[in-house]
């Protein structure tokens, strides 16, 4: 489903990206782990078509398509979706309508028809549920005023209404209590499927206990240092990245 | 070089009252010895009143010539019980008005009728709050010389006006070249509410020019709400203002409007001249091409215990520029007074600009003022969230557009209009020629 190819990004000159390689099916969870600062917010943005990044080399293949050609809104209704680590507040969009419109672009792209608001009230009551919030939060601005447990939920809310090929999850799991882990992670879980695949980028082992990976990624300095089972978390957990950065900084070399 | 207005007050004055005719001249005198403001007055430094100046507007004729009822939908807010009063070129048409729903208490009328029917209601109100003598406000001088006809509304004491009262003042087509002077009387007696929606229009289009003066006095614990929208032509000039006097208990919720004419100044002037007052000043303004737009507010706290709440945004687009001076007086026995002030502008193009003054003069030691501006750009991330839901880039910047906007829209209480204008916003970031 996905192919990412020697992938190179930059933030206002300073390469973050240095060549990344791996490549998603359908049906499959990737977990992309590593310290702060390796980059892996920014592969997310990347793949998101953040305007901020220069992608300085490499390729991109989703569904056969050269995903780095497309906009932004051209990756989410050909099914990208990702969940922002930082969630943007939008004063005086009412979550209903922002939530609907999206709703309905995407339907528009693939060639079906759009839902009118009570149609659309109807989809959201079931999804509502399945991250355990409430319907007054439709009408609430998005994003405005919400905690931060509220803020993660609205993102799998949207992930659920909008039902992507790929969901990309930057940090879901920052910020949130164990209750609010397990209510987000089985969202997830419940949206997994053959036809759809996760890629999701966690600091932490723990949303891994959750949401388990078929493959782990480690990135160091914005390489892949190491990829493997969900054992490789574990490691990860007991060990931490040290040791794992020492072996870039002797293997890599330059 | 003497202006056409002094010319034509020589030649033609109004009818009226015999005081009236007094204030009449001594207002027109007070122009003719004052001239136009320049840009060199601090009041006018952002806006050139030249063009209106310079050009030699002439009397719009009489008659509304081929304007209907139907005409008259795109400027209606579907309610049809309410009180409306519609003007065509400045003169009042009782056949495309609505009066027949004046219950106990309420009067509406137009002034040409007021002068005849309520002559001690003119004499205690008409021409008081307006000041003919500020060298910047020439306009509300040559309005006092030449207003012929307009709009009266009182309210009696303890009277609720049960529904908004809609006064409509529509230019047309034939009015190329040619300016009115529509004065408002609004007079809300002890006790009482209105809600008052006065608003410009053109049908058909034109360069023409309204020059609009409202006085409003709002008695002990009584309450106002006044719109004032401003939905000229696209090359007409409008200069508007609303004086209002308020005693002591009373409220005034003012909004205003403004998306037409190539030039428009509005100035809203509320005096709080009792103890215990409210009042409060909102507005938006939406401006594209090469539109010009002036609002200046002025508040006057002269007694202690009073609060004003100031919301303006505005929304510039192309070559536009919009101006908001924010004038807040505190005199020395206003003490307790609760002062806020908020101005907050989007500029959608790198050409488009705003000049935003707010002027506090506080002579009070025991009062809270504060006063906010922002001038900012459409959001990057959030633009970028909406667009990674799926949401096209165009689509993105009108909705969130639209949400600052929404903010000061949402303040409106009457429900029909505040409907009305979230259309008209929407639609004009769409290019909907609705919206325009």
């Amino acid at each position: 489903m996905l192919q990412i190819n020697d992938l190179h990004a930059s933030a206002g000159g300073n390469e973050i990206l240095r060549g990344i390689t791996l490549s998603i099916d359908s049906g499959e969870v990737h977990a992309i782990m590593g310290p702060n600062g390796s980059g892996k917010s920014t592969l997310a943005q990347v793949l998101a078509g953040h305007p901020g990044y220069d992608v300085t080399a490499g390729s991109v293949t989703y569904r056969g398509r050269d995903l780095l050609e497309m906009e932004p809104e051209e990756r989410a209704q050909a099914g990208v979706f990702l969940a922002f680590q930082y969630p943007v507040e939008i004063p005086g969009v009412s979550n209903a309508y922002f939530l609907r419109s999206a709703y309905n672009e995407i339907r528009k792209a693939r060639g079906e028809a759009e839902a009118d608001p009570l149609e659309f009230l109807d989809i959201v009551a079931g999804k509502l549920e399945l991250v355990d919030m409430d319907d007054t939060m439709l009408t609430r601005s998005v994003n405005t005023g919400f905690s931060g447990g509220e803020k993660k939920r609205n993102e799998i809310l949207q992930l659920a209404v909008l039902d992507p090929t790929l969901a990309i999850l930057d940090e879901t799991d920052s910020g949130l209590d164990i209750d609010a882990l397990r209510t987000v992670a089985d969202g997830v879980n419940r949206l997994r499927g053959r036809d759809n695949a996760f890629l999701v980028v966690t600091h932490y082992q723990r949303l891994l206990n959750y949401i388990v990976p078929d493959v782990v990624h480690v990135l160091i300095d914005g390489r892949i240092a190491r990829s493997g089972g969900k054992e490789l978390a574990l490691e990860l957990e007991d060990r931490g990245y040290d040791w794992l950065e020492a072996e870039a900084v002797a293997g890599g070399g330059a | 070089m003497t202006s056409a207005f002094v010319d034509q007050f020589r030649q033609a004055p109004p009818e009226g009252p015999a005081w009236l005719t007094a204030v009449r001249r001594r207002a027109m005198a007070r122009f003719e010895q004052v001239g136009f403001p320049t840009t060199r007055n601090e009041d006018w430094h952002f806006t050139n009143p030249a063009p209106i100046a310079e050009a030699s507007f002439v009397p719009m004729p009489a008659g509304h010539g081929t304007l209907t009822p139907g005409d008259l939908s795109p400027w209606l807010f579907g309610q049809d019980d309410w009180p409306l009063l519609v003007f065509v070129n400045g003169r009042y048409v009782p056949s495309l008005s609505r009066l027949r729903v004046e219950t106990g208490g309420v009067k509406v009328m137009s002034l040409a009728a007021a002068m005849l029917e309520e002559p001690s209601l003119l004499e205690r109100h008409l021409t008081r709050r307006a000041d003919v003598e500020d060298v910047s406000q020439v306009f509300s001088a040559i309005n006092t010389g030449l207003m012929s006809d307009g709009a009266v509304v009182q309210v009696q004491a303890g009277v609720t006006a049960a529904r908004p009262i809609h006064l409509l003042y529509v230019t047309d087509a034939a009015a190329d070249g040619g300016v009115s002077h529509p004065r408002t009387l609004l007079v809300a007696e002890p006790g009482s509410g209105a809600t008052i929606i006065e608003q410009y229009v053109s049908a058909g289009g034109g360069g023409y020019f309204t020059n609009a003066l409202t006085e409003a006095w709002i008695g002990d614990g009584a309450s106002l709400t006044h719109y004032r929208l401003q939905r000229e032509a696209r090359n007409a000039f409008h200069v508007g203002t609303a004086t209002v006097h308020q005693e002591r208990d009373s409220h005034l919720f003012s909004f205003s409007f403004s998306t037409g004419a190539l030039l428009s100044r509005i100035n809203v002037y509320a005096g709080l001249h009792g103890p215990g007052c409210g009042a409060t000043l909102n507005g938006l303004y939406m401006l594209d091409g090469s539109q010009h737009c002036d609002h200046q507010t002025r508040i006057v706290h002269s007694q202690p215990g009073c609060y004003s709440r100031e919301l303006y945004k505005g929304v510039l687009d192309d070559a536009s520029h919009g101006v908001f001076n924010g004038k807040v007086y505190v005199h020395p026995e206003a003490q307790k007074t609760d002062g806020k002030q908020t101005n907050n502008a989007l500029l959608l193009s790198e050409r488009a600009r705003i000049d935003t003054k707010p002027q506090l003069e506080i002579f009070a030691d025991d009062v809270k003022c504060t006063h906010g501006a922002t001038v900012g750009r459409i959001d990057e991330s959030a633009l970028f969230y909406m667009k990674s839901r799926g949401i096209p880039n165009r689509e993105a910047r009108r909705l969130l557009t639209y949400a600052f906007a929404a903010e000061v829209l949402e303040t409106i209480q009457v429900d029909a209009l505040r409907d009305q204008l979230e259309r008209l916003t929407l639609a004009r970031f769409t290019g909907d020629a609705e919206g325009r």
